[in-house]
C-alpha cells in the first residue's frame, strides 16, 4: 500500500496570484511513489494550475516544490520532465501525421553521423510498445489509431522521457468504456513499476475505481486530502462543492402552489450523444437551478433550449403557444435569453463599444430594417447600465477593456433589452470578482420578483439554493432528479449528484 | 432606473460617435498619404491639377486617376463587406472576367443590351452566391472557398466566349466603359454612385452594425440571435454583384471580352484598398468610403508612376513602399506611440 512508499513529488504551500485573483492559495500537495492520485475541483478551483506549477508551465508566487526530498524550481515544462515529471494532455500532444516510431522518438532520435537511424527507432519503439501490451504497426502514422492508442503511446513517450511522475489531464474525457479499461490497465501497470501518477478527471466513477488517494481543491484551496478507500462519493461531490454549503438564506414558503402561470414549457428534447430526453416546466417569476458536476450535460441542456443545438425531437411552448425553435435566432424571437458560460468565445463583441454590445440582441430580433437610431441605443444603454450599475468610463469604448463582472452585466443587460420571457444563465458568476458576483445574484432574485422565467446553471452549490424555487440535478448526461421546497437541502442533493441511493430519484415536471 | 446618468460619461470627454467629421477625417493616415502622393504627382508633372472641361464633360489628370481607379474601388465597396465579416473573396477578378464574357457573347448573339446588362450582373449575384453558400453552408475557409471560383471562374468565362476575345460595338456597353454622365465618366460616376448607396444601406439600416458583430465574433453573434449565416451569404453575394459591375465596366472599356485578362489581379488590388482604407483583415469595423479611398490612393499612385517616366516595373517597388508605410501608421503599436494620453485612459477604465 501506498503508505510503505517514499514521497516522491511534494508541494508546500503554493501560492498563484493573476492579478487580483488568488489562483491557489497556500496549497500542499504530495505524490508517493506506487500511488494514483486523483486531484478533484470544479471549473476554477485551481487544478490546472496547480498541474501548470508542477509541470513548469507556470511558477508558483510562493511556495516550494521538492522532489526526492530535494528542493527544485522549473524554469519551464522541459526542466520539469528532467526531473522526472511527465504529461499527457487530453488532447494527444503528438504529430498526427508522423508515424507512431517518429512520435515516440521525437527529438531524441538515434543518429548515426547525422542521420536518423530508422530501422533502431522502429525496433526500439516496437520494444517500448510490447511491454505496454500493444502490438501494432509502428511506421503507420498516429492518426490511423484510436484515441486510446494515441493516449497510450502519449503516455510511452512521457514515461520514457521522465519517468518518475506521470500526470494525466483529463485522459479518458473522449474514450469509451472499453479504451478507458484500456487505459486503466496501462496506468496500473505504471504504477506497480513505482511511477507516481496524478490523475484529473471529472468522472467520480473513475476515480474511485483507479486511484489511492484525493486531494479536492475547492476555490484555489486546498480542501483535504484523503485515502479513498472509505470514501464515499457524496462525502467528494460534498468537498469539492463546499463543506458548509451555506443553506440557510434560502427560499422559504415559495411552493408550487403560490408560483405564477406557466411560461415556457419544453417536452422531450434531447439530443443523441449530448443529453437524454428531458421535460420541463417554468413558470412565470421562477428561478429552476441546475446542479451537477462538471460534464454532466448541464450546457448542453441549456444549448438545445435556446436552439444552439438542434433538439431531435420534442416541442417547446411559450405562453400556451408552440413554438419552433432550430436556431438561436427563433429563440430570440420567441423572447429567450442566453448568458453563455464562456464569455469571451461566445458572449461578448470585443472590438464593438459597451453601448452595441447591450443593444445588438434587441438589434438583431428587431430585424435588418428597423435600426435603432443613435439616440436610441445611448438610452437604453444608459438605462440598463443603471440598473445593472455597470461600471465603464463610457459607452463607446471597447468591451473588452471592462472587467469580467462588468462584461457579464452588459450580456445581463443585452437579454433584459429585449424584454425576455426566460432567460438561461449558465455559470453566470464565473471569473468575476466579489462585488459583481453578490451584484448578479441579487439581480437573479430580482428578476424573479419581476415575473421573469430565469433557468440557472451554477456550479456554486450555495449560490444555486440561495436563489432557485426549484433545482433539478444533473449526472452522466441526463436529469435525473428535481428537488424544490422542503427537498432543497444538502444531503439530497449532493446524494442525487453523487449518484448515491437518492429520497427523489425520478424526474418530475 | 431612474438614477441619473451622468456619472457614466465624464463631462470632460465630448459624446463620442459624433466628433467634428471634418477634422477627424482629414487628419486620418490615408488622407495625409493621398495628399502625399497627389503632391508628388504634381511635383513630376506641374498639370497634374489642371481640370478641364471639353464636350461635356471633365478631362485631366485628377479625372483619369478616378476613371482608371473605378473598377478597383468598386470591387474594394463589395469586399469592404466580405472582409468586414472575416472573410476574403479572391474570385472578383475572376467573376470580372466572367461577368465581362456574359454581356459581350449576348450583345453579339443579337440580344439586347439591357438584358446582356442584367445576364451580366445576374452571373455576378450568381458567382457571389455560391461563394457564400461555401462559406456558410459547407464552412469552408473563406480563402479556400473563394479561390474555387477565382481558378474557375476564368475557365467558365473561356466556356462562355469559347476561348476567343469577343468584341462587340454596342454602344450601351461602350458608354458603361467610356461613356460620362454629368460631366464625370461613367465608371466614376457608378462607382460613386454604389459607394453611396452601399454606405447609406448599412449605415441607415441595422446591417452594418450586425455585418460588424459577425465579424468580431461570428459565435457571439449566433447565441445574440442574429442570423450569421445569412449575412455572410448576403456579403458574398454583394461582393459577386460589385464584381461584375466592375466587369461591365472592364469590358466596355476594351470594347471586348478578354476572359484570360479582364480583372487579372484586381482582387488584391481590391483587397489592398480595403486594408489600407483601415478595415482589418480580422473583420469588424469597416468604411466603404475609406475603401474606396484606398482604390483612389493605389491608382495615384500608379498614375504618378507611369508620368515620371519611370518604368512599369517600378510601380510595384514604389506600391508596396508606400503600402508598407500606411499600414506602419495604421498598426497598434504606432497608434499608441501617437495618442498616449488615450491608453493610459482606457487603463483607467479598467477597474
Amino acid at each position: 500500500m501506498p503508505e510503505e512508499h517514499a514521497t516522491l513529488l511534494r508541494a508546500t504551500g503554493i501560492a498563484k496570484i493573476f492579478g487580483s485573483h488568488r489562483a491557489l492559495d497556500e496549497v500542499d500537495f504530495d505524490l508517493r511513489a506506487g500511488e494514483v492520485h486523483a486531484l478533484l475541483g470544479e471549473n476554477g478551483a485551481g487544478k490546472s494550475t496547480l498541474i501548470k506549477i508542477l509541470t513548469g508551465a507556470y511558477q508558483p508566487d510562493a511556495g516550494r516544490l521538492e522532489i526526492d526530498g530535494q528542493e527544485v524550481t522549473f524554469r519551464d515544462p522541459q526542466q520539469a520532465q528532467a526531473h522526472g515529471i511527465g504529461t499527457v494532455y487530453q488532447e494527444v500532444n503528438l504529430l498526427p501525421n508522423r508515424s507512431v516510431a517518429e512520435n515516440l522518438f521525437l527529438g531524441r532520435q538515434p543518429t548515426r553521423w547525422g542521420l536518423i537511424r530508422r530501422r533502431e527507432i522502429e525496433g526500439r519503439a516496437r520494444d517500448l510498445l510490447k511491454t505496454y501490451g500493444l502490438d501494432i504497426d509502428v511506421r503507420a502514422e498516429l492518426s490511423t489509431f484510436s484515441v486510446a492508442i494515441q493516449q497510450i503511446i502519449a503516455i510511452a513517450r512521457a514515461v520514457e522521457l521522465s519517468g518518475k511522475v506521470l500526470v494525466l489531464d483529463e485522459p479518458t474525457a473522449s474514450l469509451d468504456r472499453t479504451e478507458v479499461a484500456l487505459l486503466f490497465k496501462v496506468v496500473r501497470e505504471l504504477k506497480a513499476k513505482g511511477l507516481g501518477i496524478i490523475f484529473i478527471t471529472h468522472f467520480l466513477d473513475q476515480v474511485f475505481e483507479l486511484s489511492d488517494r484525493v486531494t479536492i481543491l475547492r476555490n484555489g484551496k486546498k480542501v483535504a486530502t484523503q485515502a479513498l478507500a472509505g470514501l464515499a462519493a457524496t462525502d467528494v461531490v460534498r468537498m469539492m462543492l463546499g463543506k458548509d454549503v451555506a443553506f440557510d438564506h434560502h427560499l422559504t414558503g415559495i411552493d408550487a402552489a403560490q408560483r405564477g402561470a406557466v411560461r415556457v414549457e419544453f417536452v422531450q428534447m434531447g439530443r443523441a450523444g449530448s443529453v437524454a430526453p428531458f421535460s420541463l416546466t417554468l413558470h412565470e417569476g421562477e428561478v429552476v437551478g441546475v446542479a451537477g458536476l462538471l460534464g454532466s450535460g448541464r450546457t448542453e441542456v441549456a444549448r438545445l433550449m435556446f436552439g444552439v443545438d438542434a433538439s431531435d425531437g420534442g416541442t417547446i411552448t411559450v405562453d400556451g403557444k408552440p413554438v419552433t425553435i432550430r436556431n438561436p435566432a427563433q429563440a430570440v424571437a420567441a423572447g429567450f435569453g442566453f448568458c453563455p458560460e464562456d464569455r469571451k468565445a461566445d458572449g461578448i463583441f470585443g472590438d464593438l463599444s459597451v453601448r452595441e454590445n447591450i443593444i445588438i440582441a434587441l438589434q438583431a430580433k428587431l430585424g435588418w430594417f428597423r435600426a435603432l437610431s443613435h439616440d436610441d441605443q445611448v438610452e437604453l444603454a444608459g438605462r440598463y447600465a443603471d440598473m445593472l450599475d455597470i461600471r465603464a468610463a463610457d459607452h463607446d469604448m471597447p468591451i473588452k477593456l471592462l472587467s469580467g463582472g462588468n462584461q457579464q452585466k452588459a450580456i445581463l443587460a443585452r437579454w433584459l433589452a429585449i424584454d425576455p420571457t426566460f432567460l438561461i444563465l449558465d455559470e453566470p458568476t464565473r471569473g468575476i470578482d466579489v462585488g459583481a458576483h453578490a451584484e448578479i445574484v441579487r439581480t437573479i432574485n430580482r428578476l424573479r420578483e419581476e415575473g421573469l422565467a430565469l433557468f440557472v446553471i451554477s456550479s456554486e452549490l450555495d449560490e444555486v439554493v440561495a436563489y432557485s424555487n426549484r433545482v433539478v440535478v444533473m449526472r452522466d448526461r441526463a436529469m435525473v432528479a428535481e428537488l424544490s421546497g422542503a427537498e432543497l437541502e444538502p444531503d439530497a442533493i449532493v446524494s442525487a449528484i453523487a449518484g448515491t441511493a437518492s429520497a427523489n430519484p425520478e424526474i418530475r415536471t | 432606473m431612474t438614477r441619473p446618468t451622468a456619472h457614466l460619461r465624464p463631462s470632460s470627454k465630448p459624446p463620442a460617435g459624433r466628433p467634428r467629421p471634418l477634422a477627424t477625417f482629414l487628419t486620418r493616415p490615408q488622407v495625409i498619404a493621398l495628399a502625399l502622393v497627389l503632391c508628388v504627382n504634381w511635383l513630376l508633372f506641374p498639370g497634374f491639377f489642371s481640370i478641364t472641361w471639353q464636350d461635356g464633360r471633365l478631362f485631366g489628370s485628377l479625372i483619369d486617376v478616378l476613371n482608371r481607379g473605378a473598377p478597383v474601388a468598386i470591387l474594394a465597396i463589395g469586399m469592404t463587406a466580405v472582409i468586414a465579416t472575416k472573410g476574403v473573396d479572391l474570385s472578383v477578378g475572376a467573376v470580372m472576367a466572367i461577368s465581362g464574357a456574359v454581356a459581350a457573347v449576348m450583345v453579339t448573339s443579337g440580344q439586347p443590351a439591357w438584358l446582356a446588362v442584367m445576364a451580366a450582373l445576374a452571373a455576378g449575384l450568381v458567382c457571389g452566391f455560391w461563394n457564400g453558400i461555401l462559406v456558410t453552408v459547407l464552412q469552408i475557409q473563406p480563402i479556400i472557398a473563394t479561390l474555387v471560383l477565382m481558378v474557375a471562374g476564368r475557365g467558365l468565362a473561356q466556356l462562355v466566349t469559347e476561348g476567343t476575345i469577343v468584341t462587340f460595338a454596342d454602344p450601351v456597353l461602350i458608354f458603361i466603359g467610356t461613356g460620362s454622365v454629368l460631366g464625370l465618366p461613367t465608371p466614376v460616376f457608378i462607382a460613386l454612385t454604389l459607394m453611396v448607396l452601399a454606405t447609406l444601406i448599412v449605415r441607415r439600416t441595422a446591417l452594418g452594425l450586425l455585418i460588424e458583430a459577425v465579424g468580431v465574433n461570428r459565435s457571439a453573434a449566433r447565441f445574440a440571435g442574429i442570423s450569421a449565416g445569412l449575412l455572410l451569404v448576403l456579403a458574398y453575394t454583394f461582393a459577386g454583384f460589385c464584381a461584375a459591375t466592375a466587369g461591365l465596366i472592364a469590358a466596355g472599356d476594351i470594347r471586348g471580352a478578354d476572359a484570360n485578362n479582364a480583372g487579372l489581379w484586381l482582387e488584391l488590388d481590391a483587397i489592398l484598398a480595403v486594408v489600407i482604407g483601415g478595415t482589418s483583415l480580422m473583420g469588424g469595423r469597416f468604411s466603404i468610403p475609406m475603401s474606396v479611398l484606398g482604390a483612389v490612393i493605389i491608382q495615384a499612385m500608379n498614375t504618378g508612376i507611369l508620368i515620371s517616366g519611370f518604368s512599369p516595373e517600378f510601380n510595384l517597388v514604389v506600391k508596396s513602399g508606400v503600402i508598407i508605410l500606411i499600414l506602419i501608421l495604421q498598426s497598434p503599436i504606432s497608434a499608441n506611440l501617437l495618442r498616449r494620453k488615450p491608453a493610459a485612459h482606457t487603463d483607467g477604465a479598467r477597474r
